[in-house]
């Protein structure tokens, strides 16, 4: 294997080793993972291919800096085991990180490979090490002394327990509050099975469970208990409460049956198993799907909806492909999986039968203005282009808030007025005293990685807080 | 009664659910305020309960209407008397009290000159739309509590959406009580009939596997 990718056979390096895959036409019929991962000897052809560069760009890429040359220089030697461990040092959920990631933008856009031929293909190696690991039984590291210090970290998204991990390993006394019955946030309700198997979610809460942290389901902030008493409770909080408060468009017709935010979509497929004839919790199988919006919950949407058993799938955003915010991977998933996008095109109205079912979506068509202060160019409608598309499901995926709900009740905590916690971007510090807070609450709807990468400083900034404390 | 109440019905002593959270949503804003008509249809009755206790806690003047199809339907009768100042009884077969609607005594009462300050009505909705309209033209507060489709109780899903003076509320953190002039009844009522034939189904599925003695 090796040999064939010698410096001297300068082309085969240039193309990064394929991830086997289920097909589009099988996959766009069941919720199982789309990509299967690599065998050990595709992880070896694309491990070879890494030059161990000096100074690495692909790790500046990465938001929390994992030693990427080190991890695949120990694949080549086959020390998958050493590999693994080497990226757990700075990333604590790399079988998510793997499968979720936007790479492209991140570690994989600065590879040096990636200037002549294709990037290293680092997310996927680093997928491999961690189902590596899954497949070996994850180890537990001794617990130290315990400091009798208590920290209460409410939102058990990937903020939350990285957080609630790096804490518990310092010996402190974690309890995550969650809202939900499930732990994983936006791992859990929001991903789908066919990209982020739950069972891969289950098993890192297993194992922050394992190092001693307490995990209270059904238990809302701000509602049960308000932040003000978890203070008083606790050492220390910590606020991993993501963005999951749906917008809406504000459109007439956005109530009638069929149209659901992405967030009611997904968490009817995903938390509460539609998809499953076993259960009877149900989301409406559309035959025409009409799926808003341009970014990752945009194409799990549409997908979810395909493998439900729709007719037709489309997604309508009002700007171009090149704009669309979600993965690469998925967007090139989503169209061999037969979604179809209709670019440049804006919902205005949603039209409903006499029994409240919506029945179309009456879009218009977009082009794209002078670039506004920022170089962007906006769209703007197109004057007398309406035209309608039927649709028996509509689902809106054009963003998410911080829900205010965490606010009820107590007071001094600080936001800015799109609802986000204003908290110190190292720290996690917020305004009130002993309240930290990263992830999603603080920078709005973004990935997993720069969550947990929050979830990471807040905890080494409230353990210094407890030695002072 | 969907399938999942059936199935709570069926839970003897000491036997648990695995998962369940509240309070959710807004709590009630319960003060004396003077004379109060509470008016419960059917299994509103039991959420009308704690509320009467609560206002006469509060120093009120509490009359408490309720009603069910029929005298076997009604519920709470002697709890909700003795919570009440005044208890009155409707029943739509007039097996017991009125032989009629709970509005039409609640009608009486508005009619009656007494100074009414708030109404609240819980039952099913459309009850809680026709007793929004029999009150709506008296100098009176009406409250009506609303019981939408709802996924997590958060805010999260939107699920449980109701436009209430033209704008989109959530009624689990904005409700349950909303001012009953200004709910669209037909919406919710349009938007609580969703799944209704999978509801009808589950019921089937489930009675049947009863009568085979599976629960
Ligand atoms: C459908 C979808 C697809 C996505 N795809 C990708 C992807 O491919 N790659 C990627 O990098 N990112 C993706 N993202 C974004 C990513 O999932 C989020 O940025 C990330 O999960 C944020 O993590 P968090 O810990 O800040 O919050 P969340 O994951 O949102 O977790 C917050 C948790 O807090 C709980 N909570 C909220 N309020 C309270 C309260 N008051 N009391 C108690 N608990 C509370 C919530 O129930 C939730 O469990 C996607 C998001 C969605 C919705
Ligand atoms: S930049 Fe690319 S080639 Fe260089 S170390 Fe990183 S992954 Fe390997
Ligand atoms: S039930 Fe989900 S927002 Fe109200």
């Amino acid at each position: 294997m090796q040999e064939l990718h010698d410096e001297k056979t300068g082309k085969a390096k240039k193309e990064r080793t394929p991830m086997p895959e289920q097909p589009a036409d099988v996959r766009r019929m069941n919720f199982n993972e789309v990509t299967l991962g690599y065998r050990k000897e595709d992880a070896l052809t694309e491990a070879s291919r890494c030059l161990s560069c000096k100074d690495p760009k692909c790790v500046e890429g990465c938001p929390v800096n994992v030693d990427i040359p080190g991890f695949i220089k120990l694949v080549c030697e086959e020390d998958f085991a050493g590999a693994i461990e080497k990226i757990k040092g700075t990333n604590a959920l790399p079988a998510i990180c793997g499968r979720v990631c936007p790479q492209e933008t991140q570690c994989e856009a600065l590879c040096v490979l990636g200037k002549k031929g294709q990037p290293v293909a680092i997310g996927r190696l680093e997928r491999f090490c961690a189902d590596y690991e899954h497949q070996k039984g994850v180890k537990v590291p001794e617990i130290p002394e315990p400091t009798g210090k208590t920290v209460a970290v409410v939102g058990s998204g990937p903020a939350g327990l990285t957080a609630a991990a790096d804490l518990a390993k310092l010996g402190h006394k974690v309890t995550i509050f969650e809202s939900l019955h499930k732990a994983g946030g936006v791992l859990s309700y929001g991903i789908p099975e066919f990209r982020l198997p739950k069972e891969i979610v289950r098993q890192e809460v297993e194992y922050i469970k394992q190092l001693g942290v307490e995990f209270r389901p059904n238990y809302i902030i701000g509602r049960i208990k308000t932040l003000d008493e978890l203070c008083d409770e606790f050492d220390a909080v910590f606020l991993g409460t993501g963005a999951g408060l749906p917008s809406f468009m504000g459109i007439p017709g956005e109530n009638f049956n069929g149209v659901y935010s992405a967030n009611e979509f997904l968490t009817r497929v995903n938390l509460m198993k539609a998809y499953d004839p076993l259960y009877e919790t149900r989301v409406r199988r559309g035959n025409h799907v009409v799926v808003v919006g341009g970014g990752n919950v945009a194409m799990d949407s549409a997908r979810s909806a395909l493998r439900l058993g729709a007719d037709e799938v489309s997604i309508v955003y009002r700007r171009g492909e090149d704009e669309m915010p979600a993965r690469r991977e998925e967007i090139e998933h989503a169209k061999e999986e037969g979604i179809i996008f209709r670019l440049l095109t804006n919902p205005v109205r949603i039209l409903g039968d006499e029994k409240f079912n919506v029945t179309a979506v009456e879009c218009v068509k977009m082009e794209l203005g002078e670039p506004d202060k920022s170089g962007r160019r906006s769209p703007v409608p197109v004057d007398g282009s309406e035209f309608t598309i039927p649709a028996d499901v509509v689902v809106i995926a054009i963003g998410t808030s911080p829900n205010p709900i965490i606010f009820k009740g107590s007071e001094g905590l600080e936001q800015n007025n799109r609802g986000t916690v204003v908290a110190d971007e190292e720290t996690g510090a917020t305004s009130k005293c002993g309240v930290f807070a990263g992830g999603d609450v603080v920078t709005g709807a973004a990935t997993v990685i720069s969550a947990m990468g929050a979830g990471k400083k807040a905890a080494k900034a409230i353990d210094e807080y407890l030695k002072e404390k | 009664m969907g399938k999942t109440t059936k199935q709570l019905a069926k839970l003897s002593e000491g036997e648990s659910l695995e998962d369940f959270v509240g309070p959710l949503g807004t709590p009630a804003d319960i003060r004396k305020l003077g004379t109060v008509i509470l008016v419960g249809g059917g299994v509103g009755v039991a959420p009308i309960y704690p509320q009467a206790k609560a206002y006469t806690k509060a120093g009120n003047r509490v009359i408490s209407i309720i009603g069910a199809r029929n005298k076997d339907l009604l519920i709470l009768e002697d709890e909700m008397g003795k919570a009440s100042t005044e208890l009155y009884i409707a029943t739509d077969d007039g097996s017991k009290g009125h032989h009629g609607f709970v509005t039409d005594i609640m009608k009486r009462i508005l009619d009656s000159g007494e100074k009414v300050s708030r109404v609240v009505i819980i039952g099913p909705p459309i009850m809680m739309k026709v007793g929004a309209g029999v009150a709506f033209p008296y100098d009176v507060e009406i409250l009506v509590s609303l019981n939408s489709i709802m996924v997590d109780g958060t805010g999260m899903c939107g699920g449980c959406r109701v436009t209430v003076d033209g704008k989109t509320k959530f009624t689990c953190v904005d409700g349950p009580e909303f001012d009953a002039r200004k709910v669209d009844f037909v919406e919710l009522m349009n938007r609580l009939a969703m799944y209704r034939g999978e509801e009808t189904k589950a019921v089937e599925k489930y009675e049947e596997e009863c009568r085979c003695g599976l629960h």
